[in-house]
């Protein structure tokens, strides 16, 4: 008795640690596939009857989200790309170097507000006529790619024993070459790990294109929020909208969520 | 907590090898260069601007004037400001502390073995990948006085309507309740790689000596996975003190001024008022108190022996 009561306050607690997070993405859901009628009544109508995909469709017919996903696709992807193509290397150097100043400054780069970058690059983006370009928006992901995927790397490549390289080296390679033959594939979950992060964070972003980005050079999380107000309250199109955006990071999530797991225990911050 | 596959065998692997690795040139400061470089232009040419910004005055049409810290001084008489700096201190604490309980309580239940405990635990730690601001226009939705789906709930349990995000009383520890949604899957993951690392022993002899589930968490798991605790503290503080997004998309800072943080303060100087020597005194301000807490929270982890 006592047993089977245990059991039942074991699940009744699992029931209410989950459920915050099943109610919100079933009621964005919901909301999603209802009509504007549905979505505005009280009672809250819970399943949509019938369903409609009409959200969906008016999202990319009417708001140029289109447009909005291609800028994010390629803001994120340039900011991610450039940050394995430096971060990597680097995270290299400052774990065989002992480079640990160097990485202590990485990791106030990640404690500081996005905001705190974004006034003067701004003022400097102003003067070199970037603003409202996609160029702009890839250089400020640059402060959230970089941080994340260097600390990654930076343990990664610490738990490559170093005897490795040097017996490659011993053979008559050069450091780039052990760095290159050796460490590099070896630390490939890391590069795995780093560059899911990095483009979590990346593609999550806010802040920066809601200041740089123009009318069309906007990333999905801006372009949600500018193109559809509060005013028209119109629900459905929104929550379509909202679910789309969060969509690409969700289904990476569930597919590599081992690996997600691991890199955030190694040192990932959140960005903003 | 990384894991890297090693092949069992790698042919040259002779001890003698390791001798050569005793050599730290400033052959890897090559490796590092192009990161410093790309640092220093979008990370450190910002800080030292904003220094040298937060000194002058700027006015609209480019030109600046030097004020010294005159900034600084109507900082301190600036009511606003100092308002903003207790909202982020109440958020703050609420933000890391509800997240830590009830994380550090996630993190117990998923460390047993139990039916389903992969999918429940993905589920679980979804939230914390779902795009803020995709996130905050859905809550903001649910919120809404009178169509909002969490009044209706709370009229069903027979409770009236709450002001939720619309009235200054309710709406810090309304938007706590979306960071602590969005968040506590951070620290139940952070918290559970400690718990992951338990040894058994300790248990095996507590439990000889007849002592209770309490008696085991408060003396054994407790001071062993503290550590992890204090990381998921220190990433908590640092992370609660920068949240803007979902303010920002929520309330803007409103109603009034009553939820405007620091960041919210910060934004809406900069770009909306475009006092960009003011605003960044701000960041001046708000990146010495960063500093400063991390500094206080990493000494004490490293200091935090757990007194069992």
């Amino acid at each position: 008795m006592n047993r089977t009561l245990k059991k039942l306050g074991f699940w009744a607690s699992v029931f209410v640690m989950v459920s915050p997070a099943v109610l919100v993405f079933l009621w964005m859901i919901s909301l999603s596939l209802k009509n504007e009628l549905d979505n505005t009544a009280f009672p809250p109508v819970f399943i949509p009857n019938p369903p409609t995909l009409k959200n969906y469709v008016d999202v990319f017919a009417q708001n140029n989200f289109g447009l909005y996903l291609w800028n994010s696709i390629l803001v994120t992807g340039g900011a991610v790309l450039i940050g394995l193509i430096v971060g990597v290397p680097a995270g290299y150097g400052i774990a065989r170097g002992k480079a640990h100043k160097f990485a202590i400054l990485i990791l106030v780069a990640r404690m500081t507000p996005a905001l705190s970058y974004l006034i003067p690059l701004f003022l400097l983006f102003q003067i070199m006529g970037l603003v409202g370009t996609i160029s702009a928006l890839v250089i400020t992901h640059l402060v959230i790619t970089i941080p994340i995927i260097v600390w990654i790397m930076i343990g990664y490549f610490e738990n490559v024993p170093i005897e490795l390289e040097d017996a490659s080296r011993i053979d008559g390679a050069t450091t780039w070459q052990a760095f290159r033959h050796v460490a590099l594939p070896l630390a490939k979950p890391g590069i795995v790990v780093g560059g899911i992060l990095a483009f979590i964070f990346s593609w999550n972003n806010f802040i920066f294109s809601v200041v740089l980005g123009g009318k069309a050079s906007r990333t999905l999380p801006s372009a949600v929020y500018n193109s559809l107000t509060f005013e028209q309250i119109s629900w459905g199109p929104l929550a379509a909208a909202a679910l789309l955006v969060t969509l690409p990071v969700l289904l990476v999530t569930v597919i590599a969520q081992r690996q997600i797991v691991a890199g955030l225990s190694a040192g990932g911050l959140k960005d903003g | 907590m990384t894991s890297t596959s090693l092949p069992a065998d790698l042919p040259g692997t002779a001890p003698s090898a390791a001798a050569a690795s005793q050599d730290f040139t400033p052959r890897y400061w090559l490796f590092s260069l192009p990161a410093v470089l790309v640092i220093a232009a979008v990370i450190v040419f910002p800080w030292l601007f904003t220094l040298y910004m937060s000194g002058q005055d700027w006015k609209i049409g480019g030109g600046v004037e030097f004020v010294g810290l005159g900034n600084f001084a109507e900082l301190a008489k600036d009511s606003r400001f100092l308002e903003s700096m207790g909202h982020t201190a109440y958020f703050t604490i609420l933000a890391v502390v509800l997240p830590i309980v009830f994380g550090t309580a996630a993190a117990l239940i998923f460390h047993r073995e139990f039916p389903c405990r992969g999918l429940l635990r993905t589920i679980f730690v979804m939230p914390m990948m779902a795009t803020p601001v995709a996130v905050a226009l859905v809550w903001t939705m649910m919120f809404h006085p009178q169509l909002g789906v969490l009044n209706y709930l709370l009229s069903l349990v027979g409770i009236g309507p709450s002001g939720w995000v619309y009235d200054p009383a309710t709406v810090i520890p309304t938007l706590v309740m979306v960071e602590v949604w969005h968040w506590t899957p951070l620290v139940m993951l952070i918290v559970l790689g400690g718990l992951a690392g338990l040894p058994r022993e300790p248990y095996e002899s507590a439990l000889i000596d007849g002592a209770n589930d309490w008696h085991m968490f408060r003396h054994i798991t407790l001071p062993l996975v503290w550590p992890f605790i204090m990381v998921a503290i220190v990433i908590r503080t640092i992370d609660a003190l920068k949240v803007f997004d979902t303010i920002f998309v929520i309330t803007q800072g409103g109603p009034g001024t009553a939820s405007e943080t620091l960041n919210i303060f910060l934004y809406l100087q900069a770009f909306q008022f475009y006092k960009i020597g003011y605003a960044s005194a701000v960041v001046v301000i708000f990146f010495v108190i960063i500093i400063m807490l991390s500094l206080l929270l990493l000494y004490a982890r490293q200091k935090s022996k757990w007194n069992a």
